[in-house]
């Protein structure tokens, strides 16, 4: 604790002028009584009516909040944030098959989007090819359909594949898919050493929240951290881990859920890494975050900043890094898919538009906004571009981005960053005690945290504590919206043929034996003579469809299966 | 027939989609109104979900799912149903449906699909109403 920001006479007349505001907060209250019975965020965290120095009396400026772009980086991960550079405004997008992506990619290019951001479709994040039993109706619904090198070529057509950052929301078949990237970059004439770009690769998320299941936590755990050894030789400006919050939040987790959880993903990936005999400054500076912004403003603001201001110290003080990269919480956010409304959908760009705020006022690096539409489908052109255009409004019109961190010193902000801090290390303690992540996550114990507080916060809406408009507060119908989005039903005949006659045409020989090296990586002792990276990407260049690649991981180190608990 | 049982759920989440949180809070809603619940977890196919129904001897299965491939799913379980000789298990879905796509769905034998915004306590008030125990199987 270092020195105080007031001195004690000061505090003392606050205290009586607070005591002396309270009466007459009481006293006006018996005219005109509190709209809310109890007054709480979304996560359902009480908030005071006022707030006041002596909420953060115990914080000092230099040490608990800092400058931007220096530790403990509350108010910033670089010194210059938006006066130099804009956030990279990345628009995750994937729709149909490889070439209907590619064209919204250039859409989204030629419209002033920064970034790519890959989503794909559910047999892809699963791992299995379009011609899979387990893939019937699903081809290019949520996402693009990518089986083969020879997609991903057709993805990424004509696109510079060193101008540009490529995200790619993959996550157990994040190692074929990063491979399929780097061999087809490389057949393009691009150096592996300039590619810059992000895979989710963040597997213990999954069996937390978003279920894209596929391997058990630990050969999970191996293959996350051999991509982090690749990358940290290979692939140097590549995030091999987006270390995500999201999903969390989507699946109903609160705010504080989220930021313990996420960071305490964080927490485990690094400890894998050292195992591995890394040094943490050689990788922990490409690790990033991947945020939620729900609706309630302020909540997330202070999730943002005591995100990074956790993150530096325990990268400082319990990992003990030196280089102050390796304790920059940079990340990505996205707006709340699960705010969105299906009624009155046009509301959704003021949600959406209010979210963005928040990422922006809580110093994101990279932002998607969701689409008035993304609440039925995919969005349509027409509704990705009025997202788009919400942020660039946000970036350019409103002024928001002329000062660095302008909250700070807001004593709500302060004294709510401060809470979740406090609230998510008290969670930190807990998964310390149960004995990490891995352990927690089969002792169910965040599985079950989220599904409580969603149970809850749906129990809310209905009693309409949580207010909801268009749904339980003037509740509207559904239109029908004349632009939606639909996904070709013959796409997946086409899709199909095509990867058969992809593997008919390779050469077998060469397959196979990329393959059997692959396996052999599998089978041996994680290490870096095993890192199954330079097998993959040589598997892919030969012509190793995903499921084919995912199928051998499956075989070598078993399956998980969803405990369907609630 | 033993009247008083109580009415057995299967919530099952068909297809790839891991978006289980309308299944989860759903199945618990289930539970606190007194009905008995097997939730599968994601990622079932049409036949091990009426595999599961047949097993548990369910009453009612509702499926969930947000992926968009219920066209396939969902008239798919409706036919496994009729195949085992398992017509008599109602079924419902939740989630996300184009407009178009839910007549499409009840003209296939789905009794009743829930949108976004419903509310748990209206769809445990549909079931009471619209679900018996089934007969029971005589061994």
């Amino acid at each position: 604790m270092g020195k105080r920001q007031f001195s004690e006479s000061a505090l003392e007349r606050m205290e009586k002028e607070y005591q002396e505001w309270q009466a007459e907060y009481r006293k006006a209250l018996q005219k005109v009584p509190e709209r809310l019975e109890r007054f709480s965020t979304v996560s359902d965290l009480e908030v005071k009516p006022l707030y006041t120095p002596l909420d953060i009396k115990d914080k000092n400026y230099s040490e608990d909040i800092g400058f931007p772009g220096m530790y403990p980086f509350t108010r910033g991960v670089q010194s210059t944030m938006y006066r130099a550079r804009h956030w990279t405004m990345r628009m995750f997008a994937g729709l149909g098959g490889a070439e209907d992506t590619n064209e919204r990619f250039h859409y989204l290019i030629n419209h002033g989007e920064t970034g790519l951001s890959t989503a794909f479709d559910f047999p892809t994040l699963m791992g299995y090819d379009t011609e899979s039993p387990l893939a019937r109706g699903e081809c290019g619904k949520c996402g693009v359909a990518i089986d083969t090198i020879d997609d991903m070529q057709r993805l990424f057509a004509n696109i510079n594949l060193e101008d540009v950052t490529t995200s790619m929301t993959i996550n157990p078949p994040a190692s074929v898919i990063w491979a399929m990237y780097i061999a087809n970059a490389e057949n393009e004439g691009y150096d592996r050493k300039r590619l810059g770009g992000t895979i989710q690769n963040d597997c213990l998320k999954e069996f937390i929240a978003q279920k894209t299941l596929m391997l058990p936590p630990d050969p999970s755990l191996r293959l996350v951290t051999d991509t982090v050894e690749f990358g940290t030789r290979e692939v140097p400006r590549w995030n091999t881990i987006s270390i995500s919050g999201y999903h969390i939040r989507e699946a109903g987790a609160t705010a504080v859920q989220e930021l313990a959880f996420t960071v305490y993903d964080g927490i485990t990936y690094v400890e894998e890494c050292l195992k591995r005999g890394l040094n943490v400054d050689d990788f922990a500076g490409r690790l990033s975050y991947f945020w939620n912004s729900h609706i309630d403003f302020f909540e997330e603001i202070a999730k943002m900043r005591a995100g990074r201001r956790m993150w530096a110290r325990i990268m400082k003080e319990r990992f003990k890094a030196k280089n102050p990269r390796s304790m920059l919480m940079r990340f990505h956010t996205q707006t709340a898919g699960c705010s969105l409304t299906a009624q009155e959908p046009y509301n959704n760009v003021v949600r959406t538009t209010t979210e963005a705020l928040a990422a922006i006022f809580g110093g994101t690096q990279s932002l998607h906004t969701n689409s008035l539409d993304e609440v039925y489908m995919i969005p349509s052109e027409h509704a990705v571009l009025i997202a788009l255009r919400t942020q660039q409004i946000l970036a350019e019109e409103v002024g928001v981005t002329n000062v660095i961190d302008p909250l700070a010193g807001s004593y709500f902000v302060e004294a709510l960053t401060d809470k979740m801090e406090e609230e998510a290390t008290a969670y930190i303690r807990k998964l310390d005690e149960m004995g990490g992540m891995v352990a927690a996550i089969e002792k169910d114990y965040p599985q079950m945290e989220i599904a409580d507080a969603a149970y809850h916060f749906q129990q809310q809406v209905e009693k309409g504590e949580k207010v909801i408009i268009g749904v339980n507060k003037y509740p509207s119908t559904r239109p029908e919206l004349e632009f939606i989005l639909r996904i070709d039903p013959e796409l997946e005949r086409r899709q199909v043929e095509r990867t058969q006659q992809f593997k008919q045409k390779r050469d077998q020989v060469k397959f196979q034996r990329a393959m059997d090296e692959l396996r052999r990586r599998c089978e041996g002792p994680p290490c870096w003579e095993n890192n199954v990276m330079p097998a993959l990407i040589d598997a892919v260049r030969a012509g190793a469809t995903e499921q084919e690649c995912c199928d051998l991981y499956r075989d070598v180190f078993g399956v998980y299966t969803d405990p369907g608990t609630f | 027939m033993n009247k008083s049982r109580k009415l057995r759920i299967l919530i099952a989440k068909p297809g790839l989609d891991g978006h289980d949180r309308g299944a989860r809070v759903i199945a618990r809603a289930f539970r606190d109104a007194g009905f008995e619940v097997v939730y599968t977890g994601c990622h079932q196919t049409p036949e091990q979900i009426v595999s599961t129904a047949i097993q548990e001897d369910v009453d009612l299965i509702g499926l969930s799912i947000l992926s968009g491939a219920h066209a396939y799913s969902f008239p798919r379980v409706i036919e496994l149903l009729k195949e085992n000789n398992a017509e008599d298990i109602t079924v419902i879905g939740g989630g996300i449906f184009p407009l178009e796509d839910i007549p499409v769905l009840k003209e296939a034998g789905i009794k009743e699909i829930f949108e976004p915004g419903t509310k748990l306590h209206e769809i445990c008030a549909w079931v009471d109403q619209n679900v018996k125990p089934r007969q029971a199987m005589v061994a």
